[in-house]
This record gives structure tokens, C-alpha cells and sequence, in this order.
């Protein structure tokens, strides 16, 4: 015995047996990654780099060192104490002559106006009049505009010097830097963020447990039918499913909206006045609404799945043995039903809280989301930093979901259609 | 699901309210659906019925909506970019997808998890925080506005459903039939021809629907990213929705229902095939 176990097996060209097959799964090994590598090179390309970017630019502040680099290095040695000398109010001038002549202080004013009010019209009133201003500098930018007389000013210019900033995150969240660098709440007519992110939350929530009340039964009754019947039955599950988003979004207005099919027909029938239609839609109610049918489906198919693998014995056996119908489907069937409650859940939320169009048509004033901040700011303020903080945060929060869902279930388990 | 005859009175009765909410809810799910088809034959411009409608006047129903969406050259162009758009990124998404699960389902793949997640990944994060990013990386390389950054994009969130679908059904591929094909003195080429892929397609297809729907209903990354001339048909309704709303949109959304129901109908199908043909499910 011993001899023969001295001696390594080989195969028939003579290499040791251990040899050739760790050789063989090395092959296999680059084979496969030779297969994945053309898709994971592009989805680098196309998809993670963005990303990336994003992220990048949620903490880039590459504005006052780019358009003021005189005012910049003047300020190097500067105490913060009192104002500071002659040379950086005379690199200012220089700094804002020159920007003046590129024309390229815009991003520069916006950027210190979203940390300073009326830094916008103090800079491009004193870009206008600089090369008439003659020196002592300090004096005469202080006569254009006395916001360059004010100590908070140049703290402000000093801080955001740096090539990094954090302040889009903390506006992200209603805060900002106070000049003496603390982070403080903005004032509260412009609180408006923490608002969006918990309701956002909430009302996936809601979202998210209407699903599952509504998606239980339907789940239930798919999974205990003879297949004949529920494939049928599916098809009412699947054919949604399968319907563009937009065509949901919309019928939910023809039916929600306040000439639409409900109001009509409750008025024909009496139950409400005509003057006092329900107002369903542009409102947190219209956004819960379709987007509860919109993504019902995605509760019901997991749940589905799930409650297939349960063998109806179990309940007959619980009732045997002497549970009522009620006891033996709470402690017998619903505790074997948690994992598809969990995939179920965990998927509608994930979608919920990421979803913007729906409540941009349906949700109104009161019934927008996040996501709608992130598109506001993205195409309409145009305060591209910020959009990247809120995206990162929600980003953040979306991958949270998606490692505790991956753990529990597994994202090569879903199962499509 | 049958009531059990040793069923009390009370379980009974449970039974049958049980049904009626499953009932309720499976009208949930499909009224709407269902509602817009009528209204899309409305002679006048509102989403609701009119009286003639309701009493089946055929004065209340008109094609209107039709004609002004098949007239409509800013609409029939949407569908010529969103068939352009969907054709081509499905086609990159699917042939990407389909060899990168050829890879993923080897035995010794390394690091299949992460792999895998990374694959996944732009079916979870939401299209909002993809439609940012893409939109500041792609002005960035002149590829915002364009055509080919619209289908790349796309090709980018239709690649989880192909591998997810790919992969699920080489998961489930009896590799024996391959040997027992070289058996019976199939070569390699016959065998992969004759056994392996009249196999993988069903899934390949279905994934492939998959991608194309994903593009074909896709809003907000062509809204951050395409420029006037990529205008697709979910754009141009989005655009319609939101300012000039007439019922050429629920035109509009009949057309892609019933095209929801040909889809349904081909997987359906499709599904059957891959399960005769693995022999799971007699005739």
C-alpha cells in the first residue's frame, strides 16, 4: 500500500496525474474568464466609469483653484483673522481682469453662490468694472462691492481653494459649511432634501407592504392551483409586466385623474358630488397607487416561486395533527413563505426608491421623489455637483439593499418571467 | 385549489371571500390595461368616457387617434429611432451576454460572484443614478447625442437580463446529452448544431426580448443622453404626457399592449419549447 501511493499516478504521456489536472483547470480557468472578458471590459467601459465619474464629480471643486489661482497662492500664508493684504486684493483683480477678457467666470460665480448668496452678482458686477479700477486694490473692490470687505468672503474663497469639497454632500442633506468651517442646517425655507430622502423612504414602504398584501393571496392561489389554471392566471401577473412603463404611468391618469374613469363613474353613480371630485393624482396617493400596480408583479413572482417549493402535505399534516386553519398556516406555511417575502420585499424596494418616473408624471407637488431632485438638478439648476452627492447617497442606499438581498437570496436566483 | 371535504362551514365561506380578493387584485393588476383600449377609439379629445361612448353610439367612437399617430411623422419617426436603438443594442447585449455565460457557467470560473454582481449591477441601480453618470461620462468622450451612445448605453442595461436568462438556462443543461451525442458518432460540430443549440436558444431569445424591451421602454437615460434627432417612442410620449396631452398617447398605448401580448405569447411558447425539448413536460 504504502509503495504504491510513493509512486505518483501519471497518465499516459507520462506527467503526474496531479500535474495534468491542475494544468487541465488552469485551461478551463482562462477559458473562461477569455469568454467573460469581452462583456466585463465593456461594461467597464460603458457603465462603471460613469459611475465612477459620478462619484468623482459629487466631490470634485476644481473652480476657484482653476479661475482664481493669483487669489489663491496669495491667501497661502493668510491668518483668516482680519482681512487680508494689498497682494491678494491686487491677484483678485488680476485674477477676475483675466476671467473677465476669457469670459469664463460663470462656473466659478455659481459655485460660490451655491456656498454664498449673491456671490453670482457680486462677481460679475466687479468682473465688469475691474479694468477700470485703479490700485490701492483693496480700497477700490471694496468701494464696488463691499462683499469683498467682509472677512467671510475671503474664508470662503480660501476654503474652497481646495481641489476637494464635501459641500455638495452636505447640502445633499440640508447642511453647508458655516464660515468658521462648521457644518450647520441651512435655513429652513431651503430644507429641502432630508424631506425628499425620507419620504422617498417611506413611501416605498408603503410601496413595498401594499405589494405584499396584494401580491400574497395572488401568489397563494397561483402556487396551489393545478398548473392548467395558473398558467392561465399568470398571464394576468406577466401581462403587466411586459407592458411599457409609460402605458401604465398613463392609464393610471386617465383613471385617477379628476375628469378621468373613476371620478366619472362615482359621480354617475351618485356617490360623490360632481363639484367635489376626488383629487387622486398629483399627489403622494396618485404615486402610491401605480406605483403599487406597477411593480406588484415583482412581489408576486418571487413570492410565487418560493411557495411552489412548499409541499401542500405540510398543511394537511398541521391539520391532522390537530391546528386550526389559522394556526397551522401561521406557524406552519408562513414561516416557510419568509424568503419570498424577503426577495419580494427587498426587490420592490430597491426599485421603488429608484424610480422616477412615475412620480414625476403622477406624484405632483406633494408626491415626488429623490429622483426627482437628482433630474432638477441635472437639467434644470444645473448644479451638477449636487445631483452627483444626491445620486451618490441614494447609490449608497441602493447597494445596501442589494448586498443584504444578495446575501438572503441570491441575485442569480431571480428568476424572470 | 379545491376546498378539502372535511372543510367547516366557516372555511367555506373563507374560501370563497379569499377568491374574490385574489379576483379583486387580478383586476387590479389588468383593468387599467384593459380600459385604455376603449378609450383610445374616443371621437373626442379626453381620457374618459363620453356619453355616446357609454351608450355605444358609434358617433362616440372614432380612429382618429390612429390615424393622427400613423400620420404623425414626429411619432413615426420615435418608432423608427426606438426600432434602431432597441435592434441594435439587443443584438450587442446578446452576443456579449450569451459568451459571457457561456463563461460564467464553466465549473472554474474564478470569482463568479463578483463577477457576476458586476454583470448584474445596472439592472439595480436605479436608471436615474446610470442616466447621470452616462451623461457626464459620455459629454465627456462626444458621445452624448448620439446614436451610438444611446445604443451603447442601452446595451449596457439590457446585458443582466441576457445573462441572467442565458445563465439560468445552462444551469439546467444536461452536459451527458453532449457526450452521449459524441456516443452515437456525432462530431463536435453536429453535436453543438444538433443538441447543444436547439437547447440554449429558447433562452437566448427570451433574453433577447428581455433586452429589446428594456430598450424599447426605456425613458431616462435616453431623456439625459439622446439629443433631439434620437427622440424615441417612449420620449415622445413622456413629452406628450407631460405637455400636450391628447389620446393619441392611449392610441399609442394600445399598440403596446397588444405588442406586450405578442411578446407574452412568443415566450410563452418559447418556454414550452425549452421544456418538451429537455423532455420536463410530455407533448
Amino acid at each position: 500500500m504504502s509503495e504504491s501511493s510513493a509512486a505518483p499516478l501519471r497518465t499516459a504521456d507520462g506527467v503526474p496525474l496531479k500535474v495534468s489536472l491542475r494544468r487541465a483547470v488552469r485551461r478551463s480557468r482562462i477559458k473562461a474568464l477569455l469568454l467573460v472578458a469581452p462583456l466585463l471590459v465593456f461594461l467597464i467601459i460603458a457603465f462603471v466609469m460613469p459611475i465612477l465619474e459620478m462619484l468623482w464629480r459629487s466631490v470634485d471643486n476644481p473652480e476657484v483653484s482653476t479661475h482664481l489661482p493669483r487669489t489663491v497662492s496669495a491667501l497661502e500664508g493668510w491668518n483668516g483673522e482680519s482681512l487680508p493684504d494689498e497682494a491678494a486684493f491686487a491677484a483678485l483683480a488680476e485674477d477676475l481682469r483675466q476671467g473677465q477678457q476669457e469670459r469664463n467666470l460663470g462656473l466659478l460665480s455659481s459655485r460660490l453662490n451655491y456656498e454664498k448668496s449673491g456671490m453670482r452678482s457680486t462677481i460679475s458686477r466687479t468682473a465688469r468694472r475691474v479694468g477700470s479700477l485703479e490700485p490701492p486694490y483693496r480700497e477700490s473692490l471694496i468701494e464696488t462691492n463691499d462683499t469683498w470687505g467682509e472677512l467671510d468672503t475671503w474664508k470662503l474663497i480660501k476654503r474652497e481653494a481646495s481641489p476637494y469639497t464635501i459641500s455638495y454632500y452636505l447640502s445633499a442633506i440640508d447642511r453647508q459649511l458655516s464660515p468658521d468651517g462648521e457644518i450647520v442646517k441651512v435655513p429652513e425655507h431651503m430644507q429641502i432634501h432630508a424631506t425628499l430622502f425620507w419620504r422617498t423612504l417611506w413611501m416605498s414602504a408603503v410601496i413595498t407592504g401594499l405589494t405584499l398584501v396584494l401580491g400574497f393571496p395572488v401568489a397563494f392561489l397561483l402556487a396551489n392551483l393545478p398548473m392548467r389554471h395558473s398558467n392561465l392566471l399568470m398571464i394576468l401577473v406577466l401581462l403587466p409586466f411586459w407592458t411599457s412603463l409609460l402605458v401604465r404611468t398613463t392609464t393610471w391618469i386617465a383613471i385617477l385623474q379628476s375628469q378621468g374613469v373613476l371620478n366619472d363613474v362615482m359621480v354617475a353613480l351618485g356617490v360623490i358630488a360632481d363639484e367635489a371630485r376626488w383629487q387622486m393624482i398629483h399627489n403622494k396617493m396618485g404615486t402610491i397607487i401605480a406605483m403599487t400596480h406597477i411593480l406588484l408583479p415583482f412581489m408576486i413572482l418571487p413570492l410565487y416561486s418560493v411557495m411552489k417549493t412548499i409541499p401542500p402535505s405540510y398543511m394537511r399534516a398541521a391539520r391532522s395533527l390537530g391546528g386550526k386553519p389559522f394556526l397551522s398556516f401561521r406557524r406552519v406555511y408562513f414561516p416557510l413563505t419568509i424568503p419570498g417575502i424577503a426577495a419580494g420585499g427587498i426587490l420592490v424596494f430597491i426599485l421603488s426608491i429608484g424610480y422616477y418616473i412615475t412620480p414625476a408624471l403622477v406624484g405632483g407637488q406633494s408626491g415626488r421623489f429623490i429622483t426627482n431632485y437628482i433630474a432638477y438638478h441635472m437639467q434644470t439648476s444645473l448644479n451638477w455637483g449636487l445631483a452627483a452627492a444626491i445620486a451618490s447617497i441614494l447609490l449608497f442606499v441602493v447597494i445596501i439593499c442589494y448586498l443584504v438581498f444578495n446575501r438572503l437570496i441570491g441575485v442569480d436566483k431571480v428568476k424572470l418571467g | 385549489m379545491a376546498i378539502p371535504s372535511y372543510a367547516t362551514r366557516g372555511e367555506r365561506i373563507w374560501h370563497y371571500i379569499f377568491l374574490g380578493i385574489c379576483g379583486l387584485v387580478f383586476l387590479f393588476l389588468v383593468g387599467p390595461l384593459l380600459i385604455i383600449i376603449p378609450l383610445s377609439f374616443n371621437a373626442e379629445p379626453y381620457f374618459t368616457f363620453s356619453k355616446e361612448m357609454v351608450t355605444f353610439d358609434p358617433a362616440g367612437y372614432s380612429l382618429r387617434w390612429y390615424q393622427d399617430f400613423f400620420t404623425s411623422s414626429a411619432w413615426l419617426n420615435a418608432i423608427k429611432n426606438s426600432f434602431i436603438i432597441g435592434i441594435a443594442s439587443t443584438f450587442l447585449a446578446t452576443v456579449l451576454g450569451t459568451v459571457a455565460a457561456l463563461g460564467l457557467s464553466s465549473r472554474h470560473m474564478p470569482a463568479r460572484g463578483a463577477i457576476m454582481a458586476l454583470l448584474i449591477s445596472p439592472m439595480i441601480v436605479p436608471l436615474i443614478i446610470s442616466a447621470a453618470a452616462m451623461f457626464f461620462f459620455f459629454s465627456k468622450v462626444n458621445l452624448a447625442q448620439t446614436y451610438l451612445g444611446v445604443i451603447l448605453a442601452h446595451t449596457a442595461l439590457g446585458i443582466p437580463f441576457v445573462v441572467i436568462t442565458v445563465t439560468a438556462t445552462l444551469s439546467s443543461f444536461d452536459t451527458t446529452l453532449i457526450r452521449a451525442a459524441h456516443s452515437l458518432g456525432a462530431n463536435p460540430t453536429r453535436t453543438f448544431f444538433k443538441v447543444v443549440l436547439p437547447l440554449v436558444t429558447p433562452g437566448v431569445v427570451s433574453g433577447a426580448l428581455f433586452a429589446f424591451i428594456t430598450s424599447f421602454d426605456e425613458v431616462v437615460v435616453v431623456l439625459f443622453i439622446a439629443g433631439p434627432e434620437q427622440r424615441t417612442m417612449p420620449i415622445q410620449m413622456w413629452s406628450g404626457i407631460r405637455e400636450q396631452i391628447s389620446p393619441t398617447i392611449l392610441a399609442v398605448a394600445t399598440l403596446l399592449v397588444l405588442l406586450s401580448m405578442l411578446l407574452l405569447t412568443t415566450l410563452e411558447l418559447l418556454r414550452r419549447r425549452g421544456e418538451r425539448l429537455r423532455g420536463l413536460s410530455p407533448g
